[in-house]
């Protein structure tokens, strides 16, 4: 690692791979700030991932697959939204149901699609932006799924904090009832953004087949729509910290592949488990009790920071019913 | 009112004919006639008594670990870990069959005892991270799936591999008296079906019998008042869960010792989702959950057999369970489908209140 080019392409691939996570984050965490969990993510995420690469394969247009994709995202968020407003049964239940059955659909959908070269997105550096050092090379000189990733980050992050809709969004995460009495319309709105973030979830599974991971196989990704259903808490439900833990999450198993390299004696399996200890660990530390024992531990003047760097807290009406009548 | 009646008696039948549909459908497009294939699929569980006994084995495992998440279930907990707990058993098993030689009724009660244990400390490790950690179980319970099934791979592949060389697929064959007895020809143990069906009995009497049951169903329905009853939430997410390991840990160590004869790499192939499926189906009424859990068997051997014949690929058989069972969730509650929203008028006459 001590070729600054070497680390330079490392550090780029890190946010190419991160790219479709973010996405999947950003999406999830649109819904579950509007009050709703879609459970899903796994399956959703297979899936569409299959749905784009095949589309994109029959017709040629990579537009095209990512749009089949997103509705396929945005099908499988309105079963969740539907179940759980208008028929009130279980999102969990539902969402979880979902994942299996979008994995089996994938697997048997797709059959006839495996391990075939694709279309993908095409790599196009910004004129300019791409000339700056460091930053350039890492984030502008990349294609455009990942600008896409970028703009959505911070387009996400504006609209909740910064605009009108955004803050009636969390409204209704937080107290549904106050956003009731104040004539927010609490379900529609619901809906509303379970199908902005469902879409969304399904593009990133696209942005996997059409770009990051190129093709169809059975079980292409599988498990990545639960990192992301990680990432969300460990953001804090905030499309920044989200990035961030998409980010980091990259970078551990690039790191993974490096010691892999370095230490050969090492099983494979060791760094395997990378990811799932990760999930673990990041879990325990943003929920934990502990963490505020330790936090306690430190100086006064540090608690707030830390506490602000470790621990989230759940937008309050998360994954409860609201009922108009 | 006569269509009303009419649709109220059917309606059981509504989440069949809409799966039945859907994998239609979906045969059609892959250019593949629904009759023949279900007759293949029929075939395939019931064409002799060879078929009719995979069917059986297939579902001893399943019904276990059924079993087992009735349990938690009832707690309020989603054991998604469940398939771990299935695959620790199973390595546990595999681990006393390759290692201990005794004289086969001792071996096969170590190997017993040892997978329950390894399932029930697997399910500790979510409880535990439920309880001290704040972490969701079905995250804990996902990861901890991810792990079993990559310490699987590594002692496949390193230090169990079989003597001859290591290959990805499995371990050396275990010895005879290490297996459990098998019928015949098949693969089907009747001792495991005994032991299951044991097991459901226990759980249908814990639940509904036990001051233990009460408890759980306490906490899974309201766990705030279950504390302020003095119910102790924590012991009870821990016990629910190791009880609910213990039943998956032996329906893996049924795995490795009557379907297979080895430690193969998908061991469970899947067995604790849908054994989750099952429960859910069952709508959580304990009596439904064996004739669900056979029914679930046939359906899954018979697209085996149709992927054998046709070439098909075998997931058609999750698809038609997994439609089933999210119909009957959505729409299995005929009552809160058909009864529109009433306003309710405000039980409080304004001013009279204040007199």
């Amino acid at each position: 690692m001590d070729n600054p080019d070497l680390l330079l392409k490392q550090l780029s691939s890190i946010v190419l791979n991160a790219s479709p996570l973010i996405i999947a984050v950003c999406g999830e965490t649109i819904t579950e700030r509007a009050g709703l969990i879609n459970l899903s993510l796994d399956g959703t995420m297979l899936l569409s991932a299959m749905t784009g690469f095949i589309v994109g394969y029959q017709t040629g247009s990579l537009w095209l697959g990512f749009l089949a994709a997103a509705l396929v995202g945005m099908l499988f968020a309105l079963i969740v939204a539907f179940g759980s407003i208008r028929l009130k049964q279980s999102q969990v239940a539902i969402g979880f149901v979902l994942t299996l059955l979008g994995d089996d659909l994938s697997a048997f959908l797709g059959q006839n699609f495996t391990r075939m070269p694709g279309s993908f997105v095409m790599k196009a550096g910004i004129p300019l932006l791409k000339d700056i050092p460091i930053l350039g090379p890492i984030f502008f000189n990349q294609d455009p799924v990942v600008y896409f990733a970028l703009l959505l980050v911070i387009a996400t992050w504006f609209f909740f904090f910064r605009t009108q809709p955004g803050l009636k969004l969390r409204g209704v995460g937080e107290r549904p009832e106050a956003a009731f009495a104040r004539g927010v319309k609490v379900n529609r709105l619901r809906y509303l953004y379970a199908l902005v973030g469902g879409a969304l979830v399904g593009i990133a599974g696209a942005a996997y087949s059409l770009d990051v991971k190129v093709g169809w196989s059975e079980g292409h990704i599988r498990g990545m729509g639960w990192i992301a259903l990680a990432i969300v808490i460990f953001g804090g439900w905030s499309p920044f910290r989200g990035a961030i833990g998409a980010l980091l999450f990259g970078a551990t198993k690039a790191l993974a592949t490096v010691l892999q390299r370095t230490f050969p004696q090492v099983s494979v399996v060791a760094f395997n488990t990378i990811p799932w200890i990760l999930m673990i660990a990041v879990l325990v530390v943003s929920a934990s009790e502990l963490t505020e024992k330790f936090i306690n531990l430190m100086p006064v003047s540090w608690r707030r920071p830390l506490r602000r760097l470790l621990r989230v807290s759940a937008p309050l009406a998360l994954g409860t019913r609201f009922g108009e009548d | 009112m006569k269509l009303r009646k009419w649709i109220q008696v059917t309606w059981p039948l509504a989440p069949i004919v809409a799966a039945l549909l859907v994998t239609s459908l979906i045969l059609i497009l892959f250019q593949t006639s629904p009759k023949d294939a279900l007759a293949a699929m029929i075939e395939g569980s019931f064409k002799d008594t060879a078929k009719v006994l995979q069917v059986l084995a297939f579902l001893v495992p399943l019904l276990l670990a059924a079993s087992g998440l009735l349990v938690t279930f009832t707690a309020g907990l989603w054991n998604i870990g469940v398939e771990g707990q299935i695959i620790i058993g199973a390595i546990m098993a595999s681990w006393v069959a390759l290692k201990i030689d005794l004289p086969a009724p001792l071996q096969i009660t170590l190997e017993i005892l040892a997978a329950m244990a390894g399932g029930a400390l697997w399910a500790a490790l979510v409880a535990v991270l439920k309880t001290r950690g704040g972490v969701n179980e079905i995250f804990s319970g996902l990861a901890l799936n991810n792990l079993a099934i990559i310490l699987t791979n590594y002692l496949i592949s390193g230090p169990w591999q079989p003597p001859e060389g290591g290959t990805f697929r499995g371990t050396q064959p275990f010895a005879e008296n290490a297996l459990l007895p098998l019928l015949g020809e098949s693969r089907f143990s009747p001792l495991s079906l005994g032991i299951a069906l044991l097991a459901f009995a226990l759980v249908v009497v814990a639940l509904r019998g036990t001051f233990w049951g009460l408890k759980l169903k306490a906490l899974g329905k309201n766990p705030r008042s279950a504390f302020l009853l003095g119910v102790s939430s924590e012991r009870e997410v821990i016990f629910a869960l190791m009880f609910c390991g213990a039943l998956a840990g032996l329906g893996g160590a049924v795995r490795v010792l009557s379907w297979f004869d080895s430690l193969r790499q998908s061991i469970s192939g899947g067995i604790g989702f849908l054994a989750l499926l099952v429960v859910m189906l069952a709508s959580f009424q304990v009596y439904w959950v064996p004739p669900i859990a056979a029914f679930f068997s046939i359906v899954l051997m018979g697209s085996t057999t149709l992927h054998i014949r046709t070439g098909l690929h075998p997931s058609l058989g999750g698809i038609l369970t997994g439609v089933m069972v999210l119909f009957v969730l959505l729409f299995g509650d005929y009552g809160k489908l058909f009864t529109r929203r009433k306003k309710i008028p405000s039980p409080v006459k304004e001013d009279d209140a204040h007199g």
